[in-house]
Protein backbone atom coordinates (compact mmCIF):
# COMPACT_ATOMS: atom_id res chain seq x y z
CA UNK A 1 0.00 0.00 0.00
CA UNK A 2 1.51 3.31 -0.82
CA UNK A 3 0.32 6.53 1.19
CA UNK A 4 0.70 9.93 -0.37
CA UNK A 5 0.44 13.34 0.28
CA UNK A 6 1.56 17.15 -1.87
CA UNK A 7 2.03 20.55 -0.32
CA UNK A 8 2.66 23.50 -1.78
CA UNK A 9 3.34 26.36 -0.12
CA UNK A 10 5.31 30.08 0.04
CA UNK A 11 8.94 29.65 -0.62
CA UNK A 12 9.63 32.33 2.47
CA UNK A 13 11.53 31.01 5.71
CA UNK A 14 8.63 30.82 8.36
CA UNK A 15 7.66 27.57 6.40
CA UNK A 16 10.97 26.00 6.90
CA UNK A 17 10.07 24.75 10.28
CA UNK A 18 6.44 23.54 9.27
CA UNK A 19 7.75 21.83 5.97
CA UNK A 20 10.31 19.80 7.75
CA UNK A 21 7.53 19.10 10.82
CA UNK A 22 5.09 18.34 8.13
CA UNK A 23 7.30 15.14 6.42
CA UNK A 24 7.79 13.59 9.45
CA UNK A 25 4.20 13.75 10.60
CA UNK A 26 3.75 12.28 7.58
CA UNK A 27 6.79 10.06 7.85
CA UNK A 28 5.52 8.49 11.39
CA UNK A 29 3.11 5.82 9.31
CA UNK A 30 6.29 3.96 8.42
CA UNK A 31 7.33 4.01 12.26
CA UNK A 32 10.48 5.66 12.00
CA UNK A 33 13.04 5.52 14.67
CA UNK A 34 13.99 8.91 16.56
CA UNK A 35 17.53 8.94 14.33
CA UNK A 36 15.60 8.45 11.04
CA UNK A 37 13.00 10.82 11.57
CA UNK A 38 15.94 13.78 12.75
CA UNK A 39 17.92 12.10 9.18
CA UNK A 40 14.50 13.18 7.12
CA UNK A 41 13.89 16.66 8.96
CA UNK A 42 17.09 17.42 8.23
CA UNK A 43 17.62 16.66 4.78
CA UNK A 44 14.17 18.69 4.04
CA UNK A 45 15.12 21.78 6.08
CA UNK A 46 18.41 21.64 3.59
CA UNK A 47 16.54 21.29 0.43
CA UNK A 48 13.28 23.90 1.45
CA UNK A 49 16.03 26.05 2.79
CA UNK A 50 17.65 25.88 -0.50
CA UNK A 51 14.67 27.03 -2.68
CA UNK A 52 13.73 29.80 -0.01
CA UNK A 53 17.65 31.27 -0.33
CA UNK A 54 18.51 30.55 -3.86
CA UNK A 55 15.81 29.44 -6.00
CA UNK A 56 13.88 33.07 -6.79
CA UNK A 57 15.86 36.42 -6.26
CA UNK A 58 12.36 38.22 -4.60
CA UNK A 59 10.03 37.25 -7.49
CA UNK A 60 6.47 37.12 -7.10
CA UNK A 61 4.68 34.03 -6.29
CA UNK A 62 7.74 31.98 -4.92
CA UNK A 63 6.44 28.55 -3.76
CA UNK A 64 7.89 25.17 -2.79
CA UNK A 65 6.09 22.04 -3.68
CA UNK A 66 6.52 18.85 -1.48
CA UNK A 67 5.59 15.32 -2.31
CA UNK A 68 5.83 12.58 -0.78
CA UNK A 69 5.15 8.54 -0.73
CA UNK A 70 5.20 6.40 2.13
CA UNK A 71 5.69 3.00 0.58
CA UNK A 72 4.99 -0.08 3.46
CA UNK A 73 7.87 -2.94 3.00
CA UNK A 74 8.62 -5.94 4.83
CA UNK A 75 11.02 -4.54 6.99
CA UNK A 76 9.32 -0.80 7.54
CA UNK A 77 9.20 1.26 4.26
CA UNK A 78 10.51 3.64 1.91
CA UNK A 79 9.73 7.42 2.49
CA UNK A 80 9.95 8.92 -1.59
CA UNK A 81 10.38 12.87 -1.63
CA UNK A 82 10.95 14.87 -3.97
CA UNK A 83 11.01 18.71 -3.10
CA UNK A 84 10.73 21.02 -6.31
CA UNK A 85 10.71 24.86 -7.18
CA UNK A 86 9.99 26.94 -10.29
CA UNK A 87 12.77 29.38 -9.60
CA UNK A 88 15.72 30.02 -11.29
CA UNK A 89 17.64 26.82 -11.99
CA UNK A 90 21.28 25.40 -11.06
CA UNK A 91 23.82 26.35 -13.37
CA UNK A 92 25.92 23.75 -12.54
CA UNK A 93 24.96 21.19 -10.74
CA UNK A 94 28.00 19.18 -10.23
CA UNK A 95 29.80 22.10 -8.84
CA UNK A 96 26.60 22.68 -6.86
CA UNK A 97 27.02 19.35 -5.34
CA UNK A 98 30.47 19.90 -4.64
CA UNK A 99 30.80 19.79 -0.53
CA UNK A 100 31.54 24.01 0.88
CA UNK A 101 30.69 25.01 -2.73
CA UNK A 102 28.38 28.25 -2.07
CA UNK A 103 27.38 30.98 -4.28
CA UNK A 104 26.88 33.34 -1.42
CA UNK A 105 29.99 32.56 0.69
CA UNK A 106 29.61 36.54 2.03
CA UNK A 107 26.38 35.33 3.82
CA UNK A 108 27.45 32.92 6.49
CA UNK A 109 26.52 30.10 4.13
CA UNK A 110 28.04 26.64 4.76
CA UNK A 111 27.81 25.19 1.66
CA UNK A 112 27.09 22.09 2.59
CA UNK A 113 23.11 21.40 2.30
CA UNK A 114 23.26 19.28 -0.48
CA UNK A 115 26.13 17.11 1.11
CA UNK A 116 23.68 16.39 4.38
CA UNK A 117 21.13 15.08 2.55
CA UNK A 118 23.58 12.91 0.35
CA UNK A 119 25.00 11.49 3.48
CA UNK A 120 21.30 11.21 5.73
CA UNK A 121 19.28 9.43 3.03
CA UNK A 122 19.47 6.30 1.12
CA UNK A 123 18.86 7.74 -2.39
CA UNK A 124 19.15 11.28 -3.89
CA UNK A 125 19.13 13.20 -6.88
CA UNK A 126 18.90 16.80 -8.63
CA UNK A 127 16.81 17.54 -11.61
CA UNK A 128 17.40 21.37 -13.04
CA UNK A 129 16.78 24.03 -15.76
CA UNK A 130 18.08 27.02 -15.95
CA UNK A 131 14.63 29.80 -15.70
CA UNK A 132 12.31 26.52 -15.15
CA UNK A 133 13.72 25.62 -11.23
CA UNK A 134 15.05 22.53 -9.53
CA UNK A 135 13.83 19.21 -8.45
CA UNK A 136 15.32 17.52 -5.33
CA UNK A 137 14.24 13.46 -5.30
CA UNK A 138 15.17 11.82 -2.11
CA UNK A 139 14.30 8.10 -0.32
CA UNK A 140 14.67 7.07 2.94
CA UNK A 141 14.76 3.29 4.00
CA UNK A 142 13.12 3.02 7.19
CA UNK A 143 13.17 -0.12 9.48
CA UNK A 144 16.39 -1.50 7.94
CA UNK A 145 18.18 -3.89 9.99
CA UNK A 146 21.47 -2.59 11.90
CA UNK A 147 23.54 -4.76 10.07
CA UNK A 148 22.64 -3.09 6.46
CA UNK A 149 22.98 0.35 8.18
CA UNK A 150 26.42 -1.15 8.99
CA UNK A 151 27.20 -2.14 5.44
CA UNK A 152 25.95 1.09 3.71
CA UNK A 153 28.19 2.87 6.06
CA UNK A 154 31.34 0.66 5.61
CA UNK B 1 14.90 30.50 19.14
CA UNK B 2 16.20 32.18 22.17
CA UNK B 3 19.92 33.34 23.55
CA UNK B 4 20.96 33.18 27.24
CA UNK B 5 24.11 34.07 27.97
CA UNK B 6 26.10 33.71 31.45
CA UNK B 7 29.37 34.82 32.51
CA UNK B 8 31.37 31.85 34.84
CA UNK B 9 34.27 33.60 36.05
CA UNK B 10 36.53 34.64 32.94
CA UNK B 11 34.34 32.00 30.60
CA UNK B 12 31.08 33.40 28.47
CA UNK B 13 28.41 30.97 28.31
CA UNK B 14 25.82 31.34 25.08
CA UNK B 15 23.44 29.02 25.44
CA UNK B 16 20.93 28.61 22.71
CA UNK B 17 17.45 27.27 22.71
CA UNK B 18 15.02 26.49 19.74
CA UNK B 19 15.31 25.06 16.54
CA UNK B 20 18.44 26.77 14.64
CA UNK B 21 17.82 26.97 11.09
CA UNK B 22 17.91 29.47 8.09
CA UNK B 23 15.04 31.58 9.77
CA UNK B 24 16.27 31.79 12.90
CA UNK B 25 19.67 32.18 12.27
CA UNK B 26 19.59 36.27 11.41
CA UNK B 27 18.22 36.60 15.35
CA UNK B 28 20.59 34.50 16.62
CA UNK B 29 23.53 36.50 14.94
CA UNK B 30 22.35 39.47 16.05
CA UNK B 31 22.19 38.77 19.35
CA UNK B 32 25.38 36.39 19.53
CA UNK B 33 27.20 39.00 17.76
CA UNK B 34 26.45 42.12 20.37
CA UNK B 35 27.38 39.41 23.17
CA UNK B 36 30.87 39.83 21.43
CA UNK B 37 31.10 43.09 21.22
CA UNK B 38 30.26 43.44 24.95
CA UNK B 39 32.37 41.04 26.44
CA UNK B 40 35.96 41.61 24.40
CA UNK B 41 37.70 40.90 27.44
CA UNK B 42 37.07 37.70 28.21
CA UNK B 43 38.74 34.56 28.73
CA UNK B 44 37.22 31.97 26.12
CA UNK B 45 33.11 31.63 24.62
CA UNK B 46 31.53 28.53 25.04
CA UNK B 47 28.24 27.89 22.73
CA UNK B 48 25.93 25.69 24.87
CA UNK B 49 23.90 23.04 22.53
CA UNK B 50 22.13 21.12 24.67
CA UNK B 51 19.01 22.37 23.93
CA UNK B 52 19.01 23.31 20.15
CA UNK B 53 16.19 20.82 19.11
CA UNK B 54 17.21 21.16 15.88
CA UNK B 55 19.90 22.45 13.32
CA UNK B 56 20.55 21.80 9.85
CA UNK B 57 23.62 23.35 7.86
CA UNK B 58 22.55 26.63 8.75
CA UNK B 59 24.15 25.95 12.48
CA UNK B 60 27.56 25.60 10.65
CA UNK B 61 27.58 28.99 8.70
CA UNK B 62 26.37 30.69 12.15
CA UNK B 63 28.96 28.91 14.41
CA UNK B 64 31.85 29.77 12.05
CA UNK B 65 30.23 33.40 11.70
CA UNK B 66 30.93 33.88 15.18
CA UNK B 67 34.35 32.03 15.46
CA UNK B 68 35.41 35.07 12.76
CA UNK B 69 33.94 37.45 15.23
CA UNK B 70 35.33 36.16 18.66
CA UNK B 71 38.36 35.78 16.85
CA UNK B 72 38.97 39.08 16.26
CA UNK B 73 38.98 39.55 19.76
CA UNK B 74 41.41 36.91 20.23
CA UNK B 75 38.55 34.99 22.10
CA UNK B 76 38.67 31.37 21.52
CA UNK B 77 35.63 29.57 20.88
CA UNK B 78 34.32 26.23 21.95
CA UNK B 79 31.21 24.37 21.79
CA UNK B 80 29.46 22.16 24.67
CA UNK B 81 26.35 19.35 24.49
CA UNK B 82 25.79 18.81 21.41
CA UNK B 83 22.81 16.47 20.24
CA UNK B 84 23.94 13.38 18.48
CA UNK B 85 22.34 14.63 15.43
CA UNK B 86 23.74 18.01 16.00
CA UNK B 87 27.10 16.53 16.53
CA UNK B 88 27.44 14.51 13.23
CA UNK B 89 26.57 17.75 10.89
CA UNK B 90 29.01 19.24 13.35
CA UNK B 91 31.58 16.02 12.61
CA UNK B 92 31.02 16.44 9.02
CA UNK B 93 31.45 20.10 8.50
CA UNK B 94 35.21 19.65 10.31
CA UNK B 95 34.19 22.74 12.41
CA UNK B 96 36.04 20.90 15.73
CA UNK B 97 39.11 21.83 14.13
CA UNK B 98 38.78 25.48 14.64
CA UNK B 99 36.64 25.31 17.77
CA UNK B 100 36.81 22.37 20.62
CA UNK B 101 34.17 20.45 21.83
CA UNK B 102 34.12 20.71 25.78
Amino acid sequence: MTNYMKLELAAISENEGFARSAVAAFALTLNPSLTELSDIKTAVSEAVTNCVVHAYKGGENACVIIECRAEKTEAGGILHIAIADRGCGIEDVDKALTPFFTTLSDEERSGMGFTIMQTFMHEFSVESAKGKGTTVRMCKKIGMPETEKERLNA
Amino acid sequence: MKICAQKKGNILYIRLVGELDEHNAALARKEADRLADENAQIERAVFDLSEVSFMDSTGIGFLIGRYKKFHRYGVPVSVTNPSVATDRILCMSGIYTLMSKI
